[in-house]
């Protein structure tokens, strides 16, 4: 007889090849690439426009210092997105029943997710942050210290971000309702600092962006990438690791407090007639 | 680990109820199948043969009323009792962006640790891709297939863990003939295996030459429950006898078909010829008894 431990085993291993494979169908999938090489494209233009610009107070390149910012808020822009959205489009489409109606699949599915998500934040910081390697001076001049450091934000960023998404993805009904989740995280992306130095805008605007992760995300990035004279625009001159961590860490634990329950409750939802009812409204409103 | 149920009975369902609300969609309704079974739910739409699979499946949990699937209530099943059951249901439409193979493969590995001496789980993929008759479509990516090759694929991950009790929602919706045909002739093979089936089907036809024993759902109320052959009984009595004498052409309705023929031949010997005796059809039966469970109902209703 297997024990279920055993077979807990199985399944998360299985998981891991899922997450693998969803992970390869990102880079074979056209839409998927173009949209990356787009996002790349736009990015490059706003560097170029800036490319004589400096760092408020120093001679440090303002497009240089973009960079580790657009890479912490792209953190939360991809963790959500993935996240919500995934868990939203894997609902109507039936992936999350076909995990409900398999055994220990609701546990694969997760580990897979988890698993592809994470590999997609990498890849997506290395598309980004390797072409920027070469074209500005001054980045990530701690050699490994900067990477370590890198790899630490990432990892509180992730934590940070993915249950916070799950929460969102399984409170969410509709597909359409996804704008409402990502337009504010727009607006965040520009009061967070992430184009220009915080320190610039009124000091309640300051205290609405260090409530949420992606100010701490930019802030971190730029802590591990960017030369000790950048930290001269930041708020009290400091990278604030501590308050860094503190704050990511807190939205992990609301965000690990809620998504379990959560998303139990909208596993046991699902059936087939569910799926269905929602396929048939999705029809009747095109 | 509960004892493996000593009897035959895969299925047992008794005083099965299910309110929304205050609106009853089951009525206590109660049926068994054994184990090798082919079991068909007949029924016009709402009538809650959905509703029934889905609390069977242990997807919905119902208001009242003793179920017990594979010897557990599907209320409380756990996940290795999930390894014992294929769900195949009417609206999939996932995992577009994978190949037949590859799914498979990775369904099929979360079977694999309740393989046991007598069930050996997984099926393996290239097999099953052939049981189903995907074998060249088998590197596709999964929203290339056409809507009947779909069904096939959405059928083998049904099976791809060697269900003991599969159930299938419509399954042969936009197959074409000999698809159909050869759907047939799997679910037949499943069930020369031990594995019971429950289907739900509008395809009467289908209906006849698949199950072992059908049961028709209406208002929430199983209204009859047999053989094809026994309903045509129940139901009809009447049997159609069409022969020719002299030349001539006879039609006549019975309830007692063998007797009349009998007596037919005692009566005019070899002038008798090109006999015909017509049961009426699941068809028939089917419209029957429906109609006669609604006309009940309403009844009820002006009461």
């Amino acid at each position: 007889m297997t024990s279920a431990a055993t077979a807990q085993r199985a399944a998360a291993r299985v998981g891991l090849r899922r997450g693998f494979i969803e992970f390869k169908q990102q880079w074979t999938n056209v839409d998927e690439v173009i949209g990356q090489l787009l996002f790349l494209a736009m990015f490059a233009v706003a560097l170029f426009f800036m490319r004589d610009a400096r760092l408020p107070g120093t001679s440090f390149s303002l497009g240089a210092a973009t960079v580790p910012s657009v890479l912490g808020a792209g953190i939360v822009f991809n963790g959500l997105s993935a996240v919500t959205g995934g868990l939203v489009v894997d609902r109507g489409d039936g992936t999350l029943l076909r995990a409900k109606a398999t055994p220990n699949g609701m546990l694969g599915y997760l580990i897979g997710k988890i698993t592809a998500i994470s590999l997609m934040q990498v890849a997506g910081i290395l598309v980004l942050l390797v072409p920027a390697l070469f074209v500005f001076d001054g980045l990530a001049s701690n050699g490994i210290w900067s990477f370590l450091n890198l790899l630490w934000v990432l990892a509180l960023g992730l934590l940070a971000t993915m249950p916070i998404g799950a929460v969102l993805g399984s409170l969410i009904q509709e597909p359409k309702m996804l704008g409402l989740v990502m337009l504010p995280v727009g607006g965040l992306a520009a009061i967070s600092g992430i184009f220009y130095p915080i320190t610039a805008l009124p000091g309640w605007v300051q205290d609405i962006a260090q409530a949420f992760p992606m100010y701490w995300l930019g802030l971190g990035m730029r802590s591990a990438l960017l030369p000790d004279q950048a930290v001269a625009v930041e708020i009290g001159q400091s990278w604030r690791p501590w308050a860094t961590l503190g704050v990511l860490l807190a939205w992990a634990v609301i965000g690990l407090a809620l998504a379990p329950a959560l998303l139990k409750r909208m596993a046991r939802r699902e059936s087939g007639s569910s799926v269905a009812a929602r396929r048939e409204k999705a029809l009747r409103s095109w | 680990m509960p004892m493996r149920d000593q009897s035959d009975t895969v299925l047992r369902v008794e005083g099965l109820r299910m309110r929304y609300g205050t609106n009853d969609v089951l009525h206590g309704t109660s049926f068994t199948a054994h184990r090798g079974e082919i079991l068909c739910l007949l029924g016009p739409n709402g009538a809650g043969k959905t509703t029934t699979i889905e609390i069977l499946e242990g997807f919905r949990m119902r208001s009242a009323g003793e179920v017990s699937v594979l010897g557990t209530d599907p209320a409380h099943g756990g996940e290795d009792w999930r390894a014992r059951l294929g769900v195949v249901l009417q609206s999939w439409r996932d995992h577009g962006k994978w190949r037949v193979r590859e799914l498979l493969d990775l369904l099929g590995g979360f079977y694999a640790p309740y393989s046991t001496d007598r069930i050996r789980r997984p099926w393996d993929a290239d097999e099953l891709i052939e049981a189903v008759g995907l074998t060249e479509h088998a590197g596709k990516k999964i929203r290339q297939l056409s809507g009947g090759q779909r069904r096939r694929l959405d059928v083998a991950i049904g099976i791809v863990g060697r269900p003991e009790l599969l159930f299938l929602d419509e399954p042969t919706a936009g197959f074409d003939p000999q698809a159909r045909r050869d759907f047939h002739d799997l679910v037949h093979r499943l069930a020369d295996d031990d594995t019971t089936v429950l289907l739900t089907t509008h395809d009467l036809d289908e209906a006849e030459k698949l199950a072992d024993r059908i049961l028709i759902l209406s208002g929430g109320r199983i209204v009859a429950d047999g053989s094809p052959d026994q309903l045509s009984r129940q139901i009809a009595g009447e049997a159609e006898v069409r022969w020719t004498a002299g030349g001539q052409r006879f039609v006549h309705s019975t309830t007692e078909a063998t007797k009349y023929v009998y007596e037919l031949f005692k009566q005019h010997g070899e002038a008798i010829a090109d006999l015909e005796v017509r049961r009426a059809s699941l068809e028939d039966t089917y419209l029957a008894l429906v109609q006669r469970a609604e006309a009940g109902l309403a009844g009820a209703g002006a009461r």
